[in-house]
């Protein structure tokens, strides 16, 4: 059980920075979920919170001690990594022993706390065998039982399920899940799937380039997405973004060709916004309905609970994801009902999630 | 599915194998079986018929001590050269590994001595070791009387295990380089992060993940310390002084064409590939189990 500090820290390989000056609160026992794009940096700060890279400037401090200086092992993480990482010549038992066998655990107690282990994991009937004769999910758990023996203060894991096959990874997730639950140690994530760092956490941090975007528990950063970035990385299918500009009644959208009428957003007329939109959010109206946007289908994907329905907006890719029982033909018209309640605003320059309005403003009646 | 080409009839099979078997009959079979032919006769040294005289050959040397000799050397000789090539070359692979400064520069340097012929180097080594001038002088000079393989049967032996290990260091380093780097850097990380420190790591991880590369060099550099040798003992030593380096290889080359004993060169040469053989069985025997295939 340890709180994990992060002040600043930045890291910068011979000629690019790659780690802008991420500051990070970890609570003991929280599960965070690190989520970016690949090259984000996320990977690169799980492994200076390990110590595996060098911190180039600012301050990790794992339960108040500055761990900048220490050595991986002198810091009580213990990691999963990737491709497992197992050592292919020495047995199951001998790789999740292995960390007490360098701490010198005389044998006797090294034995006990494997077995107990391997029970958790049920990976009893496993223990004699080298890791090729394994399959991919009884790696992933070797992987784990090697992190879990010592008792750290801190796990972290860097896209453990990632090299799993669909079902598998759902059933990992879970398992970690159980495991958090059970030892209560402070864990950091680190993935590119949005789902699986949605169901995981219990706060969620969006990197990207380098940079955090939003720290928050899952639902906030789904309802409320920080920036144009964060809403159209997290949730499936991608939120719609619309260009458009601010009228006095409405937005102009798509270069003026669509208007919606909007009640004021309270933001300055003229103000150009990327309007966004959750395919969820969307409703399908008969064409030509009051105030609904007419589009033309593209594509239907149907995934039985409910179909995504791709649109033509004039040349703007967009999605709506229904459960209705409508089944619009390909190539047919329909209507695009949005409520401006669902609405998010991003400055279309920085990106950076504008909401000044709703809520507090009252909608004028027309 | 593996692809596979497969001839309706065995000849044609036969036909696209022949200019290989053609080469190794020519060049292996054939020869061998020469020699096995002249270890069993008496040759007349300026041609022109021979006796047959059964294992006489082989009776008369094995009775030598100065084959005896010889064999002792080549041992000798075989074990300290590949002990040394070997591990020199992979203490160097390991730090070069480690990716400290400058470790491109010897990635590449390190593999050119191998590129150079035996004599050549032989005669380099012959001036940087000789006892009158160069660095070896200078040490006569604090202890006279200290370095003198013209003399002293054990400098003479450190001088051509010098110049063997030298060449070989550079072989032996290209293979551990690739053998180290072959080892997923996540394996050494997870060793860190289980508390291991360098030294550690090196012995419990990359020294068991590295064996199927030592075994392979060390049937290699054996084997070729038995045969490579010659072109630095013809240079540095002739296998003087008094026989001390007159490895298997150079008696061989000095019985047979400077001695014209055809016959006893013959037998010691079926001898000589019958030891190669024997060390190689037994290294894959019994150094093979401890390696770790993955």
């Amino acid at each position: 059980m340890a709180s994990i500090t992060i002040r600043d820290v930045t890291k910068s390989y011979a000629k690019s920075q790659v780690v802008h000056g991420v500051d990070l609160d970890i609570a003991s026992g929280d599960f965070v979920v690190i989520l970016g794009p690949s090259g984000c940096g996320k990977s690169t700060l799980l492994r200076m919170i390990a110590g595996l890279e060098e911190i180039s400037g600012g301050e990790i401090a794992i339960d108040g001690t500055v761990v900048n200086r220490l050595e991986p092992r002198e810091r009580g993480c213990a990691m999963v990594f990737q491709n497992y990482a197992l050592y292919p010549h020495m047995s199951v038992a001998q790789n999740i022993g292995y960390s007490l066998k360098v701490a010198g655990v005389p044998a006797a107690e090294r034995t006990q706390r494997i077995q107990a282990v391997a029970r958790i994991l049920e990976l009893e009937p496993m223990l004699d065998r080298k890791p090729a004769a394994l399959s991919g999910g009884q790696r992933q758990r070797v992987a784990m039982g090697r992190a879990m023996i010592r008792e750290p203060k801190v796990f972290l894991f860097d896209e453990p399920l990632s090299n799993l096959d669909a079902k598998l990874r759902v059933q990992m997730r879970s398992e970690i899940r159980k495991l958090h639950r059970r030892l209560n140690a402070t864990s950091v994530f680190v993935t590119h799937d949005q789902v699986e760092a949605m169901t995981l956490a219990d706060r969620l941090v969006v990197m990207n380039g380098g940079r955090v975007e939003q720290v928050g528990t899952p639902g906030e950063i789904y309802k409320r997405p920080a920036s144009r970035f964060v809403a159209t990385f997290v949730g499936a299918p991608a939120m719609n973004i619309l260009e458009g500009v601010v009228e006095l009644d409405g937005l102009s959208l798509l270069g003026g060709s669509r208007r919606l009428p909007v009640p004021r957003v309270g933001l300055p007329v003229g103000a150009k916004v990327a309007m966004g939109i959750r395919p969820e959010a969307v409703r399908l109206v008969a064409p030509g309905s009051q105030g609904a946007l007419n589009a033309t289908v593209d594509l239907v994907e149907e995934l039985g609970a409910g179909r995504v329905i791709y649109v033509d907006l004039d040349g703007a890719a967009f999605s709506v994801v229904t459960s209705e029982t409508v089944h619009p033909a390909a190539g047919a018209t329909v209507g695009l009902k949005i409520s401006p309640d669902d609405m998010h605003f991003f400055s279309s320059e920085t990106g950076a999630r504008l909401d000044v309005f709703k809520a507090s403003m009252p909608v004028p009646a027309h | 599915m593996e692809k596979r080409v497969t001839f309706s009839r065995w000849t044609v099979g036969i036909l696209f194998a022949v200019p290989q078997l053609l080469l190794i009959f020519t060049f292996f079979y054939w020869p061998a079986g020469q020699a096995v032919y002249w270890s069993l006769t008496l040759q007349q040294p300026w041609g022109g018929g021979n006796i047959w005289v059964g294992l006489d050959n082989f009776r008369s040397i094995l009775s030598s001590a100065d084959y005896w000799n010889s064999i002792t050397a080549s041992l000798v000789f075989a074990a300290i050269s590949t002990g040394l090539a070997m591990f020199i070359a992979l203490v160097l692979a390991a730090l070069t590994d480690r990716q400290l400064a400058g470790s491109r520069f010897y990635r590449v340097v390190l593999i050119w001595p191998y590129g150079i012929a035996a004599p050549a180097l032989a005669l380099a080594f012959r001036f940087i070791l000789a006892p009158e001038a160069g660095f070896m002088a200078v040490v006569n000079r604090m202890w006279p009387g200290f370095w003198d393989p013209g003399l002293d049967g054990a400098d003479a032996m450190a001088s051509i295990i010098a110049a063997f290990s030298w060449k070989y260091v550079g072989y032996n380093f290209i293979f551990f380089l690739a053998a180290f780097q072959a080892i997923p850097r996540s394996l050494i990380e997870a060793a860190a992060m289980d508390g291991s420190g360098v030294i550690r790591r090196f012995w419990d991880i990359q020294f068991p993940l590295i064996t199927p590369t030592i075994f392979f060099l060390l049937v290699i550099n054996i084997t070729e310390s038995f045969q490579d040798s010659f072109g630095i003992v013809d240079i540095m030593t002739s296998g003087g002084p008094a026989n001390a380096t007159n490895l298997m290889v150079y008696k061989i080359y000095s019985d047979g064409f400077k001695g014209l004993d055809y016959s006893g060169a013959a037998a010691q040469s079926i001898i000589l590939m019958l030891l190669i053989v024997v060390l190689t069985i037994f290294q894959f025997r019994f150094i093979e189990r401890r390696v770790h295939y993955r």
